[in-house]
């Protein structure tokens, strides 16, 4: 009874769902135009889950696989060559492959580090920002506390001494990053909480929980994907630095670590610009193309934000 | 005044619980902290005494007090490989990694700040289209990976710049004064200046440009403008003045920040600093020197907040007249 009149309350005070969703479908779809910049990024995402995904057929070496030249001699520190798009390591692996491969890793890394930071940041900044109190006390001060360690330095020191392992760099870029997510999905619960429908929803004595989820959720969600779409970069760019540090995961190939193996091999006095190069490159556009989208979803899931 | 003591009490909670939580941290670890003294040579009753020489019988809530009391007085311990106090390993190197964080800041924030107040006043231009994509990707680089490519280039390919290190082999100060301004130290210093300021620029050439684009619609800009006003003084007289306060808290801030962030600049051009420090400390499994760095990192960054959250008090008013809290 109490839900069927929360939902013709609710059918008068805001715009039904359907078309809602269809308004978010019609930005999405103006987007290219409208916003070059977060098609720009989705480009570039949609392009690395591709290497990511045919990784296998893009590159015919396996990335660690000491290769030999047709004369049987190692092919270490060749230049790039047709062979070679990117030329050997000095002990002989195919540079090209291994960069291919380390999508793979890179978008491992970076999407379960999103998917945590995001959960975890929603679930805490609505029940935080709904139910207040000591609660809400409790969890900002536990934020506050995250936020003033050192990022870089609490990395180093968890994944140095639990061991070096991917998920350890996760766990340790997931801890750092929720306060950030936490805080604003909670002050956005604070203004939603005070709209019409959901007083509305109050007044029909809908179950808080029941409003929690139902109601309030769906205006944040966008603010969770915006704070997902940044730990990716940052989750990718801290896996980099921790590998290049010697602290990574030793035995699957990452951007890192090859920045860190050319590092340690002199790649930098010989001039291979084509071993440290490209690593660094990819690595920076896959940040650049988070910038880009979380600026293209915040102006299309939440419209204020528009001139 | 009040506003004052509640950062004040606020930081220092912070710092408690950093320091809390790198004990615990620190106690959970794998293996004993003494396995660098205890080895099977000694029978039990030796590792005992060793045991109790450290304290580390009694139960953790007093080793707990017994740590924080040591941290009052800056007793930090041991290096397990130093065999030195760790207070004085850190003091050696804390003057190398506070001159280049602030060189670098500084050159970074000058830089940000002309820049972004340019590309301001290019609102809507080519150049904008332009600068803005470059600066993106300036901040989407990883730090170290900057440094690699500016260290093949300059210094082994050009030959500008001294590879690493923070003095030449073989030099000889009579005093640390004296090392700190030799040329070779600047020389040495230049190439990290560079990484780190190459890094940092981004934050406050976004922040001074979206800040003036801001402010060139106040009301008082307006009313400059009427009074008849040359664009260049309304730009620096009344813009670019009220545009700079959230650069100002911004900097403090990147102090702490940055502090953090040298970990990687420092190993790249392996400059000698608490960066580098703590990571050798925890290749090493030297617990107590690592947990020292760490500390160290943390009290300059959550002091830095302090400072920005009394910054941005004094320069706005609306801040300090506010409601507290």
């Amino acid at each position: 009874m109490a839900e069927r009149a929360e939902a013709s309350l609710l059918a008068r005070v805001r715009p039904g769902r359907g078309a809602r969703v269809a308004a978010v479908l019609r930005r999405l779809a103006a987007m290219p135009a409208r916003d070059p910049f977060a098609f720009a990024g989705l480009t570039i995402y949609a392009a690395f889950v591709l290497v990511a995904l045919f990784a296998d057929l893009l590159a015919s070496n396996p990335p660690l696989e000491i290769v030999f030249t047709k004369a049987g001699r190692l092919a270490a520190n060749l230049p790039p060559s047709a062979e070679f798009p990117l030329g050997t390591t000095n002990l002989g692996r195919d540079i090209y492959a291994q960069l291919v491969f380390g999508t793979r890793s890179a978008l491992a890394v970076g999407l379960s580090a999103a998917i945590v930071v995001a959960s975890v940041g929603t679930i805490v900044g609505l029940v935080a920002g709904y139910f207040g109190g000591w609660f809400d006390t409790v969890l900002m001060r536990i934020a506050d506390m995250a936020l003033s360690l050192p990022f870089l330095p609490f990395v180093v020191v968890l994944t140095g001494f639990l061991g070096a392992s991917t998920w350890n760099i996760v766990l340790a870029v997931a801890l750092l990053l929720w306060p950030n997510s936490a805080r604003v999905i909670r002050s956005q619960v604070l203004t939603v909480r005070e709209r019409a429908y959901i007083e509305a929803a109050r007044v029909t004595g809908a179950r808080p929980w029941r409003i929690l989820f139902i109601h309030v959720a769906p205006n944040i969600l966008p603010l969770s994907f915006v704070y997902g779409a940044i730990a990716i970069g940052w989750a990718i760019i801290t896996e980099a630095g921790i590998s290049f540090l010697g602290f990574g995961d030793s035995t699957s190939v990452s951007w890192g670590y090859m920045l860190q193996d050319a590092f340690s091999s002199q790649a930098l006095s010989r001039g291979q610009y084509h071993w440290f190069g490209p690593p660094g490159i990819c690595i920076m556009l896959i940040v650049v193309a988070g910038f880009f989208i979380s600026r293209g979803y915040e102006e299309v899931f939440i419209p204020k934000l528009r001139d | 005044m009040r506003l004052v003591l509640e950062r004040f009490l606020h930081n220092a909670g912070a710092l408690l619980a950093v320091t809390t939580i790198l004990f615990f941290m620190f106690r959970l670890m794998p293996g004993t902290p003494l396995a660098a003294y205890i080895n099977d040579n000694l029978n039990a009753d030796q590792q005992r005494l060793m045991l109790e020489m450290f304290g580390l019988d009694k139960p953790m809530w007093m080793q707990y007090f017994i740590y924080l009391g040591n941290l009052v007085h800056g007793e930090l311990g041991l290096s397990f490989f130093q065999r030195r106090p760790v207070l004085d390993i850190l003091l050696e190197v804390l003057p190398n990694s506070l001159i280049l964080t602030l060189t670098g800041l500084v050159v970074a924030y000058i830089f940000g700040v002309l820049a972004g107040a340019w590309l301001a006043w290019k609102r809507g231009s080519w150049v904008e289209g332009v600068a803005v994509p470059i600066v993106l990707a300036s901040r989407a680089a990883p730090e170290f990976w900057i440094g690699m490519v500016l260290l093949a280039l300059l210094s082994f390919n050009l030959g500008w710049f001294p590879s690493g290190g923070a003095n030449s082999p073989g030099m000889f100060y009579t005093s640390e004064w004296q090392r700190l301004v030799s040329l070779d130290y600047l020389q040495h210093l230049a190439l990290p200046v560079l990484t780190l300021a190459l890094y940092l620029q981004g934050l406050p050439l976004l922040l001074m440009r979206s800040n003036m684009l801001e402010v060139m619609h106040e009301e008082f800009v307006v009313m400059a403008r009427m009074k008849g006003f040359s664009q260049w003084r309304i730009v620096i007289r009344h813009a670019a003045r009220n545009a700079l306060l959230p650069v100002v808290t911004a900097f403090a801030l990147g102090i702490g920040i940055s502090m953090g962030g040298n970990v990687v600049v420092e190993t790249v051009f392996s400059w000698p600093g608490i960066g580098r420090m703590l990571v050798t400390a925890v290749a090493n499994l030297d617990y107590p020197l690592a947990q020292g760095a760490f500390l160290m990192i943390a009290l300059v960054l959550i002091t830095m907040n302090f400072v920005a959250d009394l910054l941005y008090g004094v320069l706005d008013p609306r801040v300090r007249h506010g409601r507290a809290g």
